[in-house]
């Protein structure tokens, strides 16, 4: 059934339809409404969970990680510096193997203040170990969050359903909301393979040694670099896996096809822009507008970004004249994180495109039609002139 | 930016309820086959008093750019001293039109000539029957009557169920007695 409501209600919408078991959030701009949402769902017994109220991001998580170790389906979502708070503990629950599922609604990160919308702060925790999806609408949002809690409890990873802050998590549209009945069939109750259970107790985590050891039983047991390795293996292998779950998701539900990356007029383009969350779904119009004067270009929007679908990317680029990167983060010092990983992925292929890097829209500043229009006018008429520094978009000092 | 996108600007002030009816009118709009809907309200820092604004796009395909409205096609004015504060007609097409909540005839507002459509919505809904101040319901019939856009039935549907529990029959009754009063000329 379609109805019209806000991103963030489309992603707690989600997390009931998913049964989440155990919510654990603090509020923060522009992620609030979402939580709100869910602890109405659990006052109202809609959804049948306990809400549990903390004083901060850091504790969010921890009771996520108690939680999930308990062996129940758990959620907590959070923005800006409130994720950066958590940041010990998403390593921790990465490393613990917990599938915790989590929503973050995109916003710049202080100082100074700013509540708008930028991608730094999933971005910059790339590197952690959780598997980060990125929506384009409401629609992406609702199914997203659904998929998630399968993927994470299939290869027992945590991870983040990213979705733009305002531009998405306050903007109206409408939306399918999956049955019940449907969602319960896609996806099965969690049940964990080791849990905090009485009747068997055990240790979790503890200090690992540098190298391999004899287990009581017998068998050699793995040191850190090993456990480290494995969770390196598990996160690559779960690119296929969530290839499958999202074609189970389409078989149901009849939406998806795209895990990796979602393109729009690419298959003949000569030039494609790309880029990560709304702005790719803006950029659409700017493409109608171009092919109207004749250029032959696409978009391409990003929407796993960590495991990074390098085959996807390639495949999807390569043989390409000219790329064109809009990114809302950067890797301060350096280039924009998508930029760097697309630069990488193409280095082996055989017919690489030239590729530039544009860093926009930070802290919330409007990106402009007219805007994207002229810049990418630009790009595709001096291809091959690519240049390795990031161009700044919009920039009024 | 795309031509078949009707763009339409609420201006109000904060807790007026702006943001409700513009989800209504969106609602509303979709039941009756408009698959674009996308409603923006402004972002970061209401206060309840400030003038504030929402932009609302209403097209027959799904919309894609989530940008700012800013040459709208018409403007929903919830409050008719808020023209003494703020620009409402700021980028307002050329043969735009103008919905207004007040007391004088069209042609006594200035809008450089464009198509006004005056109500009383305050003065409406407390003869509805609502306690004074609650503009939101009855600016939507003005916006039926003014728009032809949504039928009128579908729009009193929609009022019933988004303030349901909350005098649901005396907001619809509020939207209808606008819809009958409302006045549409020209403006100086």
């Amino acid at each position: 059934m379609h109805i019209i409501d806000s991103g963030n209600v489309a992603a707690a919408t989600g997390v009931k339809l998913s049964r989440a078991q155990v919510i654990a959030a603090y509020p923060i701009t522009p992620q609030t409404p979402l939580t709100e949402k869910l602890s109405e769902f659990v006052e109202s017994e809609e959804l049948d969970a306990q809400y549990i109220p903390v004083e901060s991001e850091h504790s969010a998580m921890a009771v996520c990680i108690a939680a999930s170790t308990a062996g129940t389906r758990t959620f907590t979502a959070t923005s800006a510096n409130g994720l950066l708070y958590m940041n010990e503990q998403l390593h921790w629950a990465v490393g613990a193997r917990l599938p915790i599922v989590m929503c973050v609604a995109n916003r710049g990160i202080g100082a100074p203040w700013t509540v708008w919308n930028d991608q730094q702060d999933t971005i910059a925790q790339r590197d952690v170990g959780w598997i980060q999806i990125y929506a384009n609408d409401h629609q992406q949002i609702i199914d997203s969050v659904i998929k998630a809690f399968r993927l994470a409890q299939t290869v027992s990873i945590p991870v983040m359903v990213c979705y733009d802050g305002y531009l998405l998590s306050h903007t109206y549209m409408p939306f399918d909301r999956p049955d019940q009945e449907k969602v319960d069939g896609f996806l099965p109750p969690f049940k964990a393979k080791n849990f905090l259970d009485p009747e068997n107790p055990g240790n979790f985590n503890p200090v690992t040694l540098p190298d391999v050891r004899p287990g009581q039983d017998g068998t050699i047991k793995p040191g850190y670099i090993e456990i480290r390795h494995r969770l390196q293996m598990d996160l690559r292998a779960s690119l296929e896996v969530y290839q499958e779950i999202d074609a189970d998701y389409k078989k149901d539900f009849g939406r998806g096809g795209h895990p990796f990356v979602e393109e729009y007029k690419c298959d003949d383009a000569d030039f494609v822009a790309v880029c990560i969350g709304s702005l790719s779904y803006h950029l659409r119009d700017v493409i109608d507008a171009m092919r109207e004067d004749g250029i032959p270009i696409g978009v391409m929007g990003v929407q796993m970004y960590r495991p990074f679908p390098d085959e996807a990317i390639v495949q999807a680029l390569g043989g390409k004249k000219h790329v064109i990167v809009f990114e809302k983060a950067l890797s301060y010092g350096n280039q924009g994180a998508l930029y760097a990983d697309i630069k990488s992925a193409l280095y082996n292929a055989a017919d690489r495109p030239t590729i530039q890097n544009f860093i926009l829209g930070l802290g919330g500043r409007e990106i402009k039609t007219e805007q994207l229009l002229a810049v990418l006018r630009e790009a595709c008429a001096n291809p091959g002139t690519a240049e390795d520094t990031p161009r700044w978009v919009g920039l009024k000092l | 930016m795309k031509k078949d996108i009707l763009e339409i600007r609420w201006h109000g002030r904060g807790g007026q309820g702006a943001i409700t009816a513009a989800k209504i009118v969106a609602n509303a709009a979709f039941a009756s086959g408009y698959k674009g809907a996308v409603m923006t309200p402004t972002f970061g820092t209401e206060r309840r008093g400030a003038a504030i604004f929402t932009s609302l796009k209403i097209a027959k395909e799904k919309i894609y750019d989530l940008s700012p409205i800013t040459t709208p096609d018409m403007i929903i004015v919830l409050d008719h001293t808020l023209l003494d504060e703020v620009n409402v007609a700021d980028g307002l097409k050329d043969d735009g039109l103008v919905i207004l909540n007040g007391a004088k005839s069209p042609e006594e507002y200035d809008f450089q000539g464009r198509k006004v459509a005056v109500c009383n919505v305050t003065q409406h809904a407390v003869q509805a029957g609502l306690p004074p101040g609650i503009v939101n319901s009855g600016i939507i019939g003005a916006f039926s009557k003014a728009t032809g856009l949504v039928e009128i039935d579908v729009l009193l549907e929609a009022i019933q169920k988004e303030f349901s529990g909350k005098r649901p029959e005396l907001n619809a009754k509020a939207a209808q007695l606008a819809y009958d009063n409302t006045a549409v000329g020209g403006s100086k």
